[in-house]
């Protein structure tokens, strides 16, 4: 397997369908929070091969930069909120957050 | 099999793997644990493209600060050691298939498109920047507009906008998400009856 674009990208598609599986299955909430991890990912692999193997420069690196800030803001509402689900249901299992149901 | 070839197939295969292990893992720990692989392996293919100062932010805050959190948060909210919530096995085989069929999808659509190559100019003004993988000094020309690794002899425009303002939008954003996720995680005390 060498190095090129199509090598990478490939990479970043596993990380993203495993995040999305990860997101769909997982009961844990705090599983879903790591599926989203992995999305963010895979986007991420995805900016940095176009950085290195087309024209776009810099750009790519600067706006996985970007990604990597805004997951870490995301992470820290997300496990707040998770918390919060925690001290009122005594269980992290999402599928018992049903009381929005209409 | 050059070096680089090698070390990238070693790491794309680690990470692959290991996020395949997050999905079929049953207990979060052993989730988090995969997560750490995958992430450390993601950031060791930034070095190997060229792109040493996203790896090394990688490793920071991704391995060092958002993993620690998820970990606390595995901590905070199990009620007993190895907490387990089961998928039940339908669910897995029918997420496992769906998924194979979405990634069968993405492969397919991936090689069906001609990504457009570099021009010969943007590679000699890129070449000498990004290839050396010394990208910290034009990362941060990039946020004050200089781009030295764009193509200046096509439009003669190398004064671009710059990411100055996005930075600055994104660094207030993570302050007021820090302290709204500060406020929302609070210990809350009970009001005491009064007998």
């Amino acid at each position: 397997m060498t190095a090129d674009l199509n090598s990478y990208l490939f990479v970043g598609a596993v990380l993203f369908v495993c995040g999305v599986i990860c997101m769909a299955t997982k009961r844990n909430g705090i599983g879903v929070l790591m599926g989203v991890e992995l999305v963010l990912n895979g986007a991420n692999v995805n900016f940095v091969a176009f950085s290195k193997y087309t024209d776009l420069g810099l750009d790519g690196q600067v706006i996985s930069l970007f990604v990597i800030v805004l997951a870490a803001a995301e992470a820290a509402v997300a496990l707040a909120i998770a918390l919060n689900f925690y001290n009122n249901y005594l269980s992290i299992d999402v599928d018992r957050a049903n009381k929005l149901k209409g | 099999m050059s070096g680089e070839s090698f070390l990238f197939t070693v790491f794309a295969a680690a990470t692959c793997l290991s996020a395949v292990a997050v999905v079929f893992s049953q207990t979060v720990v052993r989730m988090a644990f995969w997560l750490i692989i995958a992430l450390g392996s993601t950031s060791a293919l930034f070095f190997l493209a060229n792109a040493d100062f996203v790896g090394a932010a990688q490793l920071l805050i991704y391995v060092g600060g958002t993993l620690v959190l998820l970990v606390f948060g595995v901590m905070l909210t199990a009620s007993g050691p190895y907490l387990k919530i089961a998928t039940s096995p339908g669910e897995i085989v029918l997420g496992g298939l769906v998924g194979l069929l979405f990634l069968f999808v993405v492969f397919a659509s991936l090689n069906g498109v001609e990504w457009r190559k570099p021009t010969a100019h943007s590679i000699e003004a890129g070449s000498q920047v990004v290839a050396a993988g010394n990208t910290l000094r034009p990362l941060g020309l990039s946020f004050l507009g200089s781009r030295p690794d764009k193509d200046s002899s096509t439009d003669g425009n190398v004064l671009t906008p710059g990411y100055l303002l996005p930075f600055e939008i994104v660094s207030v954003h993570l302050l007021v998400v820090l302290i709204g996720a500060a406020y929302l995680a609070r210990a809350k005390r009970r009001a005491v009856q009064p007998n």
